[in-house]
């Protein structure tokens, strides 16, 4: 007999569990190598303590009363967890602080091959280490992590959250039109931002035609350069920010599988400053991603710069399995 | 998920049907040979220009594109709105393929109406449920959406239907149904859609496409 399970989650059977074990371990060892311990939260959460890290927790799909009629909720990520384990139970310890998980989290997407409902993601937290310098060593050790995924041929974008917050307010677009320009630009919709702009009153052809380049610039330091061309004090803002960025990255030796790219905009609300993407040529989803979150940890009282990164571990095994025919993929 | 090769050519979703023959004359106007998809071979994939283009029905454009089984690809606006909850990213108005979505009812008959009024809603068919949908929400009318997969025009004449939600092109349909159009709810043309992790690791690749599609619409 056939009894269904809820759509968007999934039975692992031996097979698939062993190599998924084997991804895992390799992943947690790359993490406690460089000094991150790992942990673990309640997978059910009150509603208001997640909400307080990220308002649009609309994200997470599955809300219910417990039997004294608070709202709990299934989180959608682990980096408000963690946040919040981190108010609560590090406030006044020594800092920077490193913690990693292996977890599952739970969110209202159309299921498909590779993106669940209930979906595990390996990751890292650095707690109190400001950028430039923190935002280089989170990115050290995701590409420690591709590499002992066996996915050397992942690219790591990198964005910055602010730009397109800054350019809004320096061409005086706010409100509702800011809203619908920001949306946009997160959907990459260039014909849509295009009519979103040329419709705003004191928004001219010029500056127009400056959003829809910026959002197209990726590449190296050269794009950066194309950038800063364009003019403007948020462009020249989050130019020197990601120059900064790339500049400690080159200092540690990690630049090269980094792409900039200016049109980068992460979902989430409560990133600041550099974002991140992961890319694998083997896959048409995004393996992963992160950033900074330099006003995360104040929302629950404690005022750190943080940052960190996730890597879904079933996106990363199907790219294993995909990159296998070049002799690619398998955990090193 | 599937595969989105960096190594082999760019992969291009061509749409056959309406948007074939418009397509194929923009890919030619940047120096694609197009010949080989002009003729009579049931092949589905084909080389060309360096790139290898991929035939398929227009619906099933964002589908590809969003695996990443296609790079790239052109659909029409009508099936990007359809297919809201597909991630790809819209790149070009490539102009071609205009056409109106519409509400159209029969002539001199107020069943629309009338129904909306006493019965507090309206019976609409159409093959765009969701487009629709947001339509009527968005402009604070209660419907009931009817989905239908063949010839739309029929549902209002035999009564299923108060009234419908389809594209028009030249109106030429609707008028030998003896319906006519209500109301304008959007115009679409033809796009130039990427998917996600091609449009950063093929970069180049992309751009160039992106560039050239766009120069030929001047």
């Amino acid at each position: 007999m056939i009894h269904p399970i809820p759509p968007g989650t999934r039975d692992v059977l031996p097979d698939e569990m062993r190599e998924l074990r084997r991804l895992h371990l390799a992943m947690i060892e790359v993490f406690e190598d460089r000094g991150y311990g790992e942990v673990s939260t309640p997978a059910i959460e009150y509603d208001e303590v997640l909400a307080r890290g990220d308002g649009r927790t609309a994200d997470s799909a599955y809300r219910f009363f417990d039997e004294r009629g608070d709202l709990l909720a299934l989180r959608s990520d682990m980096t408000v967890p963690i946040a919040r384990l981190v108010a609560s139970r590090y406030a006044g310890a020594e800092m920077p602080l490193r913690l990693c998980y292996l977890a599952n989290a739970f969110r209202a997407v159309r299921p498909q091959r590779g993106q669940m409902r209930e979906f595990a993601q390996a990751g890292v937290e650095l707690i109190g280490a400001p950028a430039p310098a923190g935002t280089a060593e989170v990115v050290e050790v995701l590409e420690a992590t591709l590499d002992a995924a066996g996915l050397d041929r992942a690219v790591i974008g990198l964005g910055d959250a602010d730009l397109y917050r800054q350019l809004l307010a320096e061409l005086g677009v706010e409100g509702e039109a800011r809203a619908a320009v920001l949306g946009k630009l997160a959907a990459h919709d260039l014909v849509g931002l295009e009519e979103e702009l040329s419709s705003l009153e004191g928004i001219g052809d010029e500056q127009v035609a400056t959003c829809m380049a910026l959002s197209q610039l990726r590449g190296g330091r050269e794009a950066l350069d194309e950038a800063r061309s364009l003019g403007g004090d948020a462009v020249e803002r989050a130019t020197a920010r990601l120059g900064e960025t790339l500049e400690a990255l080159e200092a540690r030796g990690v630049a090269d599988r980094v792409q900039v790219d200016l049109g980068l905009l992460r979902d989430l609300g409560y990133y600041s400053g550099a974002i991140l993407e992961v890319y694998d040529p083997a896959l048409g989803h995004v393996l992963g991603g992160g950033g900074r979150y330099d006003g995360l940890l104040e929302r629950f009282g404690l005022d750190l710069p943080a940052a960190g990164f996730a890597l879904y571990l079933e996106r990363v095994h199907v790219a294993q399995m995909e990159e296998e025919p070049r002799g690619g993929g398998g955990v090193a | 998920m599937g595969r989105a090769k960096a190594d082999g050519p760019l992969k291009l979703a061509v749409p056959r049907g309406a948007l074939f023959g418009e397509t194929l004359d923009a890919l030619n106007a940047i120096g694609i040979d197009t010949a080989e998809l002009r003729g009579e071979s049931r092949s589905l994939i084909f080389e060309a220009g360096g790139i290898t283009l991929v035939t398929m029905r227009p619906s099933d454009v964002p589908t590809y594109v969003e695996a990443g089984a296609a790079d790239v690809g052109i659909t029409g606006k009508d099936v990007l709105l359809e297919q809201a909850d597909r991630v790809v990213y819209e790149l070009l108005d490539l102009g071609f393929g205009r056409c109106r979505m519409v509400l159209a009812g029969r002539k001199g008959d107020e069943k629309l109406g009338e129904s909306e009024r006493r019965l507090g809603m309206m019976r609409i068919a159409t093959k765009y449920p969701r487009t629709a949908q947001r339509h009527f929400e968005s402009t604070g009318r209660q419907v009931e959406v009817i989905e239908v997969k063949g010839s739309v025009e029929l549902a209002p004449l035999i009564g299923l239907a108060d009234g419908i939600v389809d594209l028009v092109a030249t109106g030429r349909t609707l008028e030998e149904n003896d319906l006519e159009v209500r109301e304008e709810i959007l115009e679409c043309t033809a796009r130039f859609v990427a998917n996600r992790v091609a449009h950063k690791l093929r970069a180049a690749e992309v751009d160039e496409l992106t560039a050239k599609l766009r120069e030929q619409l001047a």
